[in-house]
């Protein structure tokens, strides 16, 4: 394997809030190739998205990145300068975020929004600026995109401000690209159509990108690698199609069978009973313990490590699933 | 642009609010008289040389006695009321406006540092602005007056430190809103710097509201001026303002001489009727609640 572009090793990012620790991400790793795309999947409150802004550095108090290190090309981001990591942002990271109603100024057309990044990161004039722009627009099927530069976000539906949102975001050609959840806000006909889109721009220039989500069929569609995070911690990772066909990690499981499927109509949905703890006060053992049907005595004592569990997948349980058993 | 603006739904409301329009043309008319007016009196009130001290205390042209060169009359010392009352709008207008910018300036600039960066620097900019609003802005105004002395800019001082809270407390609120939302960490992500996302992100965006309070209180401000000028501790008597010709009129209200007070009050009631009827139609326009 090539050196991983991105390497999170042990990354615990806290919140000191007056009610307590909140513990968002606590121990976390994983690698990322270059090329690859890696889908980041748990529950609300799972620490997903607050993996992505401790990437670019974006954790505002009263939350901190207590420990861990954040690899880019070897360095570590998670001791990088204020000034360093905004040369970064951008330019070699890009982001792009679940709500394209709001993730546009209002007041700005879109055209001063797309140069602005460019003045920022390239070394362009204002005729190179333009043409760059109005070329990543139509990367990402806007048509008439040289009269579109002027409009306003308010004149672009959902669906085209999602893709100018992205256009934003690979325009300084960065080598990764972190989407927090891009097609939760959009019809489910969009949805799709924007997927292909960003696995084309990736591809196209062999970027590597993190989709954090809460959506397996999107995960199942879209990516190569799967991490689930469960209060805070990795409980499952591998390639998408053994962690998709045969789960490890009973949490897994659980997401996977509730999903509806209209092949086997259950009187019942399916669903993980109980809820996420209170993550101030994670008990002692393991997080998911309350709600496994697997849960023995030594779940609630020791909390299991994330181990190697089939070829490329690795498990945190004391008793993964095995292929074919029932949960 | 200029069609598009006349065909503007704003332009549209505006027709059907005879107060709008109303507010409209007396403010147009004002202006008028402040831009205008000094030029085309015959007379400059503070030009001892162009006074006769014969032709003070006339009463209006239309009354026994008035001459037809004092349209309004004249006070005390020979002068026009006409000609005084353009040059006091003129200053009265000026302190208004140059007041209004001085609060609005540093009023929005502090509620964006606070709602930007909050924590300690939020808490100590809001406190000074509580501790501010909980005394009256009239006994502010007289007490940095009495201080500092008389004085045209002290008057802007004075004004200036009465009224920034307002544009504080109002910016920071929506600041707090806009930094919420996802294009200002989308400003964050692209690598902007913080100067420049305040000032080309967020800054266009919380400037609606200022529009009706910056309106409204021009309008404050030219009476809060007068006030001072009329309790003797707002503009020099050299510069006299419409509350100083107020002021100077009101000695010798009850001998009879009624006007050399009251049209210089009437023109101030014009003003700041003027401008609070355009200030309602704008805040009525622009407050998303009220839609």
């Amino acid at each position: 394997m090539t050196a991983p572009l991105l390497s999170v090793r042990d990354l615990r990012t806290w919140f000191h809030t007056f009610a307590g620790t909140v513990k968002a991400v606590n121990g976390v790793s994983f690698d990322l190739a270059p090329g690859e795309v890696m889908g980041l999947v748990g529950e609300s409150g799972g620490g997903k998205s607050v993996v992505g802004f401790s990437i670019l550095g974006l954790i505002d108090p009263p939350g901190r990145i207590e420990g861990g290190q954040i690899l880019f090309n070897g360095e570590d981001l998670a001791s990088a300068s204020e000034d360093r990591l905004r040369r970064i942002r951008g330019r070699e990271i890009g982001m792009v975020f679940q709500d394209p109603m709001t993730s546009l100024n209002p007041v700005q057309t879109v055209g001063a929004q797309m140069d602005e990044v460019l003045r920022l990161h390239t070394d362009l004039d204002a005729a190179a600026r333009k043409a760059r722009c109005i070329e990543m627009l139509e990367s990402v099927g806007i048509s008439q995109a040289a009269d579109r530069l002027r409009a306003y976000p308010h004149q672009f539906s959902g669906g085209m401000r999602q893709r100018v949102v992205i256009a934003i975001a690979m325009l300084a050609r960065p080598r990764l690209l972190i989407a927090d959840e891009p097609t939760t806000a959009l019809d489910v006909t969009i949805q799709a159509q924007i997927l292909r889109l960003m696995r084309r721009r990736i591809a196209e220039d062999g970027a590597s990108m993190i989709l954090v989500t809460h959506d397996l069929a999107v995960v199942a569609e879209m990516v190569d690698r799967v991490t689930v995070l469960y209060c805070g911690k990795v409980v499952e990772s591998g390639p998408v199609r053994q962690v998709i066909d045969t789960p490890a990690h009973p949490y897994t499981r659980g997401l996977i069978d509730s999903i509806p499927n209209p092949a086997h109509r259950l009187p019942r949905l399916k669903q993980i009973p109980g809820t996420v703890p209170d993550v101030r006060a994670l008990p002692a053992g393991c997080a998911f313990r309350a709600r496994c049907p697997r849960a023995q005595a030594i779940c609630a004592t020791d909390a299991p490590a994330l181990r190697p569990h089939r070829g490329e997948q690795s498990a945190a349980c004391h008793f993964p699933v095995a292929p074919g058993e029932p949960a | 642009m200029a069609a598009t603006f006349l065909k503007s739904q704003f332009v549209f409301n505006w027709r059907r609010n005879p107060p709008a329009i109303l507010g409209t043309l007396i403010l147009v008319v004002c202006t008028g008289l402040v831009v205008f007016g000094p030029f085309l009196v015959r007379q400059n009130p503070y030009d001892l040389t162009q006074l006769n001290l014969m032709d003070s205390f006339l009463p209006p042209a239309w009354l026994d006695g008035g001459n037809p060169a004092y349209l309004l009359g004249t006070d005390g010392q020979g002068r026009d009321l006409v000609a005084a009352i353009v040059h006091g709008a003129r200053i009265s207008a000026l302190i208004g406006l140059s007041a209004m910018a001085l609060a609005c300036t540093i009023g929005t600039t502090l509620g964006l540092i606070a709602g930007f960066y909050g924590g300690r620097v939020d808490a100590l900019i809001m406190r000074v602005a509580d501790v501010q609003l909980s005394f009256p802005s009239m006994l502010i105004a007289l007490f940095l007056m009495s201080a500092f002395g008389t004085g045209i800019d002290k008057v802007l001082i004075a004004l200036t430190a009465v009224g920034w809270v307002v544009y504080a407390r109002t910016v920071r609120g929506s600041t707090l809103g806009e930094v919420q939302k996802e294009y200002v960490q989308a400003a964050r992500v692209a690598g902007l710097s913080n100067a420049r996302i305040i000032v080309k992100h967020v800054l266009p965006n919380v400037l609606t509201p200022l529009i009706v309070i910056a309106t409204v209180q021009v309008g404050t401000f030219i009476l809060i001026e007068a006030s001072l000028s009329f309790l003797g501790v707002g503009v020099p008597i050299t510069q006299p303002s419409l509350g100083l010709l107020i002021k100077n009129g009101f000695d010798v209200l009850f001998s009879g001489l009624w006007w050399t007070s009251v049209f210089p009050g009437l023109m101030i009631m014009a003003m700041v009727f003027g401008i609070n009827l355009l200030g309602d139609f704008l805040r009525d326009e622009l407050n998303p609640r009220l839609k």
